[in-house]
């Protein structure tokens, strides 16, 4: 593996210094690799960022960047085989998940860290009434019985605002809506208040108008909470709601992170503002929609430096040999701004270009 | 572009809320939740062919259970004198070649058929749905272990490994054939069960039931069985059915059930000289054409019941 620069970046500069034994969840190095036909597919090369307790992360990328991936190294239900952890730590309140043994992963499971998926209907299981399955949380982790586990699920499904949840709870997940199924999702990861929820692109499967209330619901639980909420996302204009940072990922790399204003405002990262300027806007109808250029890369044949150089307006030779390490991206006064960096050799041009 | 976050706005977004909540009141149906069972139940009611097999069935074992009911004969009582006689009052299927009552003898017959047939699916369908679950559920190397075991079974014909080792053994009654046929026929429950919990296995719910914490055991019980067991069982029931003309074919070879035990197989084997056929046929087609009703009675319901539990296939 070749992911060997700087290891503390300036991702981690800003939540390090908070304090109080370290975050609530940092991830080192993460390195991740698939065994495929066409060889190894590596679709996490040294991914690092950090979660504080209460603190929204949204992690961005287009499909296939390893955002979710990464996610499911976290809470640990990677397949393997083919995938593998080739590197990397992933601490959670300061413990190494990926050394503690499988048992104690699985209690961490559901109890202190819980992962919501993009589709509710099939995350959710058919053949099991939602109640039976909101329940079992309780049954599972806190030994409840049939009864008490039958109520802790109808308050579940008051609480994320389910209506009628008491004559609801027996019906299986096709008698609700998309909306509802999401709610109930979210219900399920929320039951036993774990301390950090990973949510893997809960919205992209809702209709237009069911995502906002979704979102409201779940940054609002968050904040109730105080949980730690890593939302993992390709849509710019759910994060700019909810995000306190924004780590941005291409080809199994963090190539920004920074704080979710300043990134909106001015990005440091080709990329991103390539992403950006893809956002069709209403003062600019009629122009043709900027289009970042060319596909991602292969993970199999990853491009040599940079990976972004292939489709990068500003790449240079540099950029083909040498890959840029999380820069600290400085403000005008030569200070660096906590919690941004930039992977790219020419950030400040692109700062302020 | 970027808007503050922290707009705690309950006033339309209730409002909303409240409004989804009276139409969904409004608009809920009378329809009640049903799980799956209760699904394949509602639709196996409606199918004719459910109806008929399940009546006859049913009559089958209410007879296999109580034959007195409606036989109120001694089944081993014979009288040499009236061998290979006709039909005669009181004695309509006719008499056998060792002059029992052949009606008396067929439905006496039902038990030891339907004990076999039932007791060895139990034990394939176990068998063969543990092998092929955690074969399944487990991959690698527990997977070609147990599915190369599961080939090995299977390369073995099931009617001449029967015969091999029911001729070796001098235990008599049904249970030498039940455990014959359990060992030999799972195989092919367990390669059923295996793709059946591969599929499960993959699906999102089962990954989302593990991110939550659930263990192997609850994985494979709670989520995986109950989306895996339907062609579990549509296999059994057909299976139900062959191995009761199994059942027979052994008795018929004379490796199966054995003369004091009263059965379809023992019977057919017994009228099946050539001789005795043609001066009395009755002896040979009672018991055959009850082993076929019962052997079509299961398989047709084995198909209702896939009709029922996979809507798909319809």
């Amino acid at each position: 593996m070749s992911h060997d620069t700087g290891a503390t970046d300036a991702a981690e500069v800003g939540a390090d210094d908070a304090g109080g034994g370290g975050p609530l969840l940092a991830v080192r190095d993460l390195a991740v690799e698939f065994r495929t036909r066409e060889g190894t597919a590596r679709a996490v090369n040294g991914v690092s960022y950090c979660v504080d307790s209460g603190e929204t992360l949204a992690v961005l990328g287009e499909s296939g960047s390893g955002k979710s991936v990464t996610a499911q190294a976290i809470m640990g239900i990677l397949d393997t085989p083919p995938g593998r952890v080739a590197a990397g730590r992933v601490l959670f309140r300061g413990r190494d998940l990926l050394t503690a043994p499988e048992e104690e992963r699985r209690r961490l499971r559901g109890e202190r860290m819980a992962m919501i998926f993009q589709d509710a209907l099939s995350s959710l299981n058919p053949v099991l009434s939602v109640g039976y399955q909101l329940g079992e949380m309780f049954r599972v982790h806190r030994g409840a019985s049939r009864r008490e586990a039958r109520e802790r699920a109808v308050d579940l499904m008051e609480r994320v605002r389910i209506p009628a949840a008491r004559e609801r709870v027996n019906d299986y997940p096709h008698q609700f809506s998309g909306g509802m199924r999401q709610r109930i999702m979210i219900a399920m990861a929320l039951a036993l208040e774990p301390d950090l929820i990973i949510a893997d692109e809960p919205t992209t499967a809702l209709d237009v108008t069911v995502q906002a209330q979704v979102m409201e619901l779940l940054a609002e639980l968050q904040r109730e909470f105080h949980m730690g909420l890593i939302l993992i996302t390709h849509d710019l204009g759910v994060v700019a709601d909810v995000a306190d940072r924004i780590a941005v990922m291409y080809a199994g790399r963090i190539v920004e992170t920074a704080p979710v204003k300043e990134l909106y405002a001015a990005p440091a990262h080709p990329y991103t503002k390539g992403l950006l300027e893809s956002i069709p806007r209403l003062d600019h109808k009629g122009k043709e929609l900027y289009a970042i250029q060319g596909l991602p890369p292969s993970l199999t044949a990853l491009p040599s430096g940079c990976s972004f150089h292939p489709r990068c307006p500003l790449a240079t030779e540099r950029c083909t040999t040498e890959r840029p390490p999380l820069h600290p991206v400085l403000d005008a006064s030569e200070a660096p701004v906590a919690g941004r960096g930039s992977a790219c050799h020419y950030w400040k041009e692109t700062l302020h270009g | 572009m970027p808007e503050q976050r922290d707009t705690p706005g309950p006033g339309p977004l209730a409002a909303r809320e409240e409004a989804a909540a009276e139409a969904m009141t409004v608009s809920s149906s009378p329809e009640t939740a049903r799980s799956l069972g209760s699904d394949a139940w509602h639709d196996l009611r409606r199918n004719p062919i459910f109806i008929v097999s399940g009546l006859l069935i049913l009559f089958l074992v209410v007879i296999a259970i109580h034959p007195s009911l409606i036989a109120t004969r001694d089944p081993l009582f014979c009288e040499l004198g009236r061998s290979l006689d006709g039909p005669a009052p009181g004695h309509w299927f006719g008499f056998d070649a060792q002059g029992c009552d052949v009606y008396t003898r067929t439905v006496y017959g039902a038990r030891a058929s339907i004990a076999v047939g039932v007791c060895a699916t139990l034990g394939v369908a176990l068998i063969g749905a543990v092998v092929g679950g955690l074969a399944g559920f487990y991959g690698g190397i527990w997977d070609s272990l147990l599915s190369r075991t599961t080939d090995i079974f299977f390369a073995i014909p099931l009617i001449l490994g029967a015969i091999v080792f029911l001729s070796m053994i001098t235990l008599t009654g049904i249970w030498p054939v039940v455990l014959v046929i359990a060992a030999l026929g799972w195989p092919q429950i367990a390669r059923i069960a295996r793709g059946a919990v591969i599929t499960a296995k993959q699906h999102d719910y089962v990954q989302a039931a593990r991110a939550l914490g659930a263990g192997n055991g609850r994985m494979l019980l709670r989520h995986i069985l109950p989306n895996a067991v339907a062609p579990v069982i549509v296999m059994s029931t057909i299976m139900l059915g062959t191995f009761i003309a199994l059942e027979a074919t052994l008795s018929f070879l004379g490796v199966g059930l054995q003369p004091p035990t009263v059965s379809w197989g023992v019977d057919i084997s017994a009228a099946s000289d050539g001789m005795q056929f043609r001066n009395a046929p009755h002896i040979l087609l009672y018991p055959a054409a009850a082993l076929s009703v019962t052997v079509l009675a299961f398989i047709m319901m084995g198909d209702a019941v896939r009709d029922a539990l996979d809507p798909k296939l319809r």
